[in-house]
């Protein structure tokens, strides 16, 4: 650590604040992009009347949702059904803490990096944080005192274990290749080209179907179309959350989305090459091009999700873990096996 | 007082209270929930101890893995709350003055006899690459040993759900 301690907490501080309000905001217009993008998929106009194009819709739901009469139904049990949205929000934004967005900034001789902190483990503790997400849900589930609920409930904790397997192998070719678990490294790892004009990004180095194994995992783990049969609304009516009203339900909203926003990063990171991309212009351009390129790809992936969602229609439950354990799990395994091979060679 | 010093204390109370509050809990969600707790607050401590690897670990694989499960069939069964009875007097004769006895001992051996009565912080393994080394160079033959034993373990479980239930007295 270079910086003296005072500067070091400041920056800190400043660059949580900075990092909260930029992902509370993608949440927010994440909501309204996918309302707007279906709706003209499905040849409708989405939100229209807030503001121009609908933008200002967003802080009317959020409004809407603070106005609204919170109702605790009876026969929940009370703690629980009141912790799951904290757990549920609290372990998807924890997450975004370890990505890094773009390079080292200098600011008055200091060079501080763009990121709220770099452990070794990042990757890890991405993983770990995740991995604790499904309580919100599954204890939502349960606490509510519902069949509908509890039948949510359990589906997200079993779909959620059973793809959590598939998503860290699939990650594991790109550590073996890059030798690091600092999300940093890696990225620093995908640096310039072959042949000089194709990028050195992991998905072009071999882990092609490490990314395709990885995209469908991440889409089962955050319960998005075709995967979301934990609120399927025509079996479940709203599966986990059926309960839940006003704010309480306004945050398993946001940690669906802020899960999918986290996706994307790693996504990203892993197998994009984070912040790389062509510099040009003035320094100050230069100072910003890389966050640029990381949110150009951030958003593509955002863009996939919402596009997947107006296409495809739900899996059935049995065709969803047959999928993931003797489909998914196996190619993920072989796509570890021959990438620890190509690197042993 | 350093500012570790005072992060272990409180985990550790967290570990501790959460144990306690384990045993204390009538319902087995909340019970299930305090080990959750105890398993963070535990990963905590080994974070400190700069072994941020084991750490990381203890929560995918403890609070992310398991504790689901627990977490699951708790749910799947919808058990209810534990009924209460006086306890056990064998318990209180010789169960609890016995764990006491072995807990000091355990204690004394550790503070009195151990070679290296305390190790300064990041003096042990903690980085990934060198508890690679560790497990897949220095324990290579304990590390697959123990693997096996694992996989034994869970072929015994498969043989276990999937036997069918032999029906007496009943012709197909």
């Amino acid at each position: 650590m270079s910086l003296p301690l005072s500067i070091f907490v400041i920056v800190s501080v400043i660059k949580s604040v900075v990092v909260l309000f930029v992902l509370l905001t993608s949440v927010a217009y994440t909501v309204w992009l996918e309302r707007k993008v279906v709706g003209h998929m499905q040849n409708r106009w989405g939100p229209s009347r807030v503001g121009p194009f609908g933008l200002l819709q967003p802080a009317a739901d959020g409004l809407k949702f603070l106005f609204k009469e919170d109702l605790t139904p009876p026969h929940v049990y009370k703690p629980l059904f009141l912790a799951a949205p904290m757990i549920a929000v609290i372990f998807a934004l924890t997450s975004i803490a370890v990505v890094p967005f773009g390079n080292f900034v200098t600011v008055d001789g200091y060079s501080i990096p763009l990121q709220i902190t770099d452990v070794n483990i990042g990757l890890l503790l991405i993983l770990g944080v995740t991995s604790l997400g499904v309580y919100g849900v599954a204890l939502a589930g349960w606490s509510s005192n519902n069949k509908y609920s509890l039948l949510g409930g359990l589906r997200a904790s079993a779909q959620m274990v059973s793809y959590e397997i598939a998503l860290g192998l699939s990650l594991v070719g790109v550590l073996i290749q890059s030798g690091t678990f600092s999300l940093r490294s890696i990225v620093d790892a995908q640096a310039g080209h072959f042949w000089g004009f194709i990028p050195r990004w992991n998905i072009f180095h071999g882990q092609i179907i490490g990314f395709f194994v990885y995209l469908v995992a991440a889409y089962a783990e955050t319960n998005r179309i075709p995967f979301d049969l934990p609120e399927a609304e025509t079996e479940l009516v709203a599966g986990y959350h059926t309960e839940y009203s006003a704010m309480k339900f306004a945050m398993f909203f946001m940690a669906e989305y802020a899960n999918m926003i986290t996706v994307a990063c790693v996504a990203t990171l892993l197998f994009f090459g984070g912040w790389h991309g062509p510099l040009f212009g003035p320094a100050v351009l230069q100072a910003i091009l890389p966050v640029f390129w990381f949110a150009v790809r951030v958003f593509c992936f955002l863009f996939l999700y919402i596009w997947v969602r107006g296409t495809l229609p739900r899996f059935r439950y049995d065709q969803l873990m047959s999928f993931g354990w003797k489909f998914l799990l196996p190619v993920a395994i072989a796509n570890l096996v021959g990438t620890a091979i190509a690197v042993a060679w | 007082m350093s500012f570790h010093l005072i992060l272990f204390l409180v985990f550790a109370a967290i570990c501790g209270a959460g144990a306690i509050n384990l045993l204390a809990q009538r319902h087995p969600i909340n019970s299930a929930l305090s080990l959750i707790a105890v398993m963070g607050a535990l990963a905590g401590e080994y974070l400190l101890l700069g072994a941020e690897f084991v750490a990381a670990v203890q929560v995918i694989v403890y609070a992310g893995a398991i504790m689901v499960l627990f977490v699951f069939v708790i749910m799947l069964l919808n058990a209810g709350e534990e009924e209460e009875t006086k306890g056990s007097r064998v318990a209180f004769l010789f169960g609890i003055p016995g764990m006491l006895i072995a807990g000091l001992l355990v204690a004394w051996i550790m503070l009195r006899h151990s070679l290296t009565a305390a190790v300064p912080i990041g003096a042990l393994p903690g980085p990934p690459a060198e508890i690679a080394q560790l497990l897949f160079h220095n324990f290579l033959l304990p590390f697959e040993v123990t693997s096996v034993l694992i996989l034994i373990a869970i072929m015994g479980a498969v043989v276990l759900a999937s036997k069918p239930e032999p029906r007496a007295g009943k012709v197909e």
